[in-house]
């Protein structure tokens, strides 16, 4: 009886988004009476950031502050038509479809200040905090709250944009198979160190290290938050979350929310983490997707790192202690030692 | 026939009166007849802590309290924490992104909160145990932990 530490690893080629009958997302935006902007979406935002990064992708583009673009978002009545928010896509689709939208208004925007201000729109630039200028007269400027007023009440103008961002359906070839199913691929690579003990079967002393490559981090706090929650869930549901944790007899499932079992604030693995950035040509800014690419590695970093430990191939999840020790001791009456 | 009966309690310092139905709980009194809807409902089985406030400066799931045991107590919700300028734990898990849907924050706050009103330099495993009653799907609690951390760093060293 004894202690056996283990070590896996896992790397992957995660693709962005996905591809059924095409996957697009769409964006609107307009000015509003304050100068402001407003960008509409449907996408949700649960908590990974996408209103977030919709606001700095629609800032950017526009050439104003963060703080003059609000996003309405999350309402299939009221914004145009978005696939939604998973497979990773959000940052990468909606993201693309902002920027698509925001150039549209800003083209208007910016036609509006030539005419105010006597030159030719391609001879403006934003300063991102709200000022359009002539290049290289930095002088002769207008805000762009003003450059949207006279859009509107002197030339007629709407200060808006549509944009929509679409991977095209890929059909499979029927002679070959093959199929382009995604344009844009993140990476990663994961090491988890741990311990069994093969009297027991239980895990503990769980070390994560990783490396992420999301094409430019938009964010780069909110990217480093969902990797530490990610990889928090993905943890969970390579060693706790089930339904039935009291396997074999589904009578006694736990009934409630306070008996399915998560790993608490006390059950933490350490993780180490390195965010790479190789901007994705077809991302906006760059940006790829950090998504589920988070949570999944840690799975198969886990039931290799067991492995390693003691010899036993876990094939069923969550890999609890119970399933661990009958794994050892099937593999004991069998070839009568631990790895 | 469901009968009603009057409550008075003080929430965060102010006085408040309400009916309660028979059996109503505090969480329910708090959101649909008080209006405050800091604290939230998660599981209503005192599983999660999304609803957790003060009786008194104990920390208590408020979902499993009955309304009526608070009559005459101080009860106390995350929008007692803020008047003027935000809590410094507030400041500390937004400058922490310790809060992703943030569903929990209200009842962390709260928990973190009361921890440092009976303890003002808990060590980790004591703010562990502090907010250990509280679940968060997103975080990993790692960000949450770090920014009390800050906070118990912050009022250490007198800073406000
Ligand atoms: S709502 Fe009260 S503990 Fe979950
Ligand atoms: S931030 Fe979502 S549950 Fe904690």
């Amino acid at each position: 009886m004894a202690i056996y530490k283990g070590r896996g690893v896992c790397a992957m080629n995660y693709p962005i988004g996905m591809n059924l009958g095409g996957d697009p997302s769409q964006a609107l935006v307009h000015s509003n009476p304050d100068g402001k902007f407003t960008v509409t979406l449907s996408s949700i935002d649960l908590g990974q950031g996408m209103k977030s990064v919709s606001r700095q992708v629609a800032a950017e583009t526009l050439g104003v502050p963060v703080a003059d673009v609000y996003v309405d978002t999350a309402d299939s009545d009221t914004g145009p038509q978005c696939m939604g928010s998973f497979a990773s896509r959000g940052t990468h689709r909606v993201g693309n479809a902002v920027i698509a939208a925001a150039k549209e208004a800003r083209a208007v925007m910016l036609e509006a200040a030539a005419e105010e201000l006597e030159v030719n729109a391609v001879d403006l630039e934003t300063d991102g905090l709200g000022n359009i200028l002539v290049k290289g007269a930095p002088g002769r400027s207008i805000t762009t709250q003003e450059a949207c007023n006279v859009a509107q009440f002197k030339y007629g103008q709407s200060v808006s944009g549509r944009g929509i961002f679409l991977i095209p359906m890929s059909d499979v070839d029927p002679d070959t198979g093959e199929m382009t199913t995604v344009s844009c691929f993140a990476h990663m690579a994961m090491i988890v160190d741990l311990e069994v003990d093969d009297e027991t079967g239980e895990v503990f002393n769980v070390r994560m290290n990783s490396a992420y490559e999301v094409g430019r981090a938009l964010n780069p706090k909110l990217v480093e938050q969902q990797l530490v929650g990610g990889a928090w869930m993905g943890l969970s549901h390579a060693l706790y979350e089930t339904t039935e944790p009291c396997y074999p007899s589904r009578d006694h499932r736990p009934y409630s929310f306070s008996s399915y079992p998560m790993p608490g604030p006390g059950d933490l693995a350490s993780h180490g983490i390195s965010i790479l950035e190789r901007p994705a040509p077809d991302g906006p800014f760059g940006g790829k997707g950090v998504g589920e690419m988070c949570a999944n590695p840690v799975l198969p970093a886990v039931a290799n790192a067991i492995y390693d430990a003691v010899g036993v191939e876990m094939d069923e999840l969550p890999m609890t202690a119970e399933k661990i020790l009958r794994a050892i001791r099937a593999k004991a009456g069998r070839a009568g030692d631990n790895g | 026939m469901m009968v009603k009966k009057p409550l008075e309690f003080r929430l965060n310092g102010t006085e408040v009166a309400v009916f309660a139905d028979e059996a109503e709980n505090l969480l329910s009194v708090l959101r649909a007849k008080v209006g405050d809807l800091t604290p939230k409902y998660g599981c209503g089985q005192g599983g999660c802590g999304a609803c957790m406030v003060t009786i008194d400066g104990r920390t208590v799931l408020s979902c499993i309290t009955l309304a009526e045991t608070v009559a005459g107590a101080d009860v106390g919700t995350l929008a007692g924490l803020s008047g003027e300028r935000l809590d410094p734990l507030q400041e500390a898990f937004m400058d922490g992104f310790a809060a992703q849907c943030g569903y929990c924050t209200p009842g962390m706050i709260v928990a973190a909160r009361a921890l440092l009103q009976h303890n003002p330099t808990p060590d980790r495993d004591q703010i562990i145990e502090a907010i250990s009653d509280n679940i968060c799907r997103c975080t990993g609690y790692e960000p949450i932990i770090e920014a009390i951390q800050s906070v118990v760093a912050q009022e250490r060293a007198g800073g406000s």
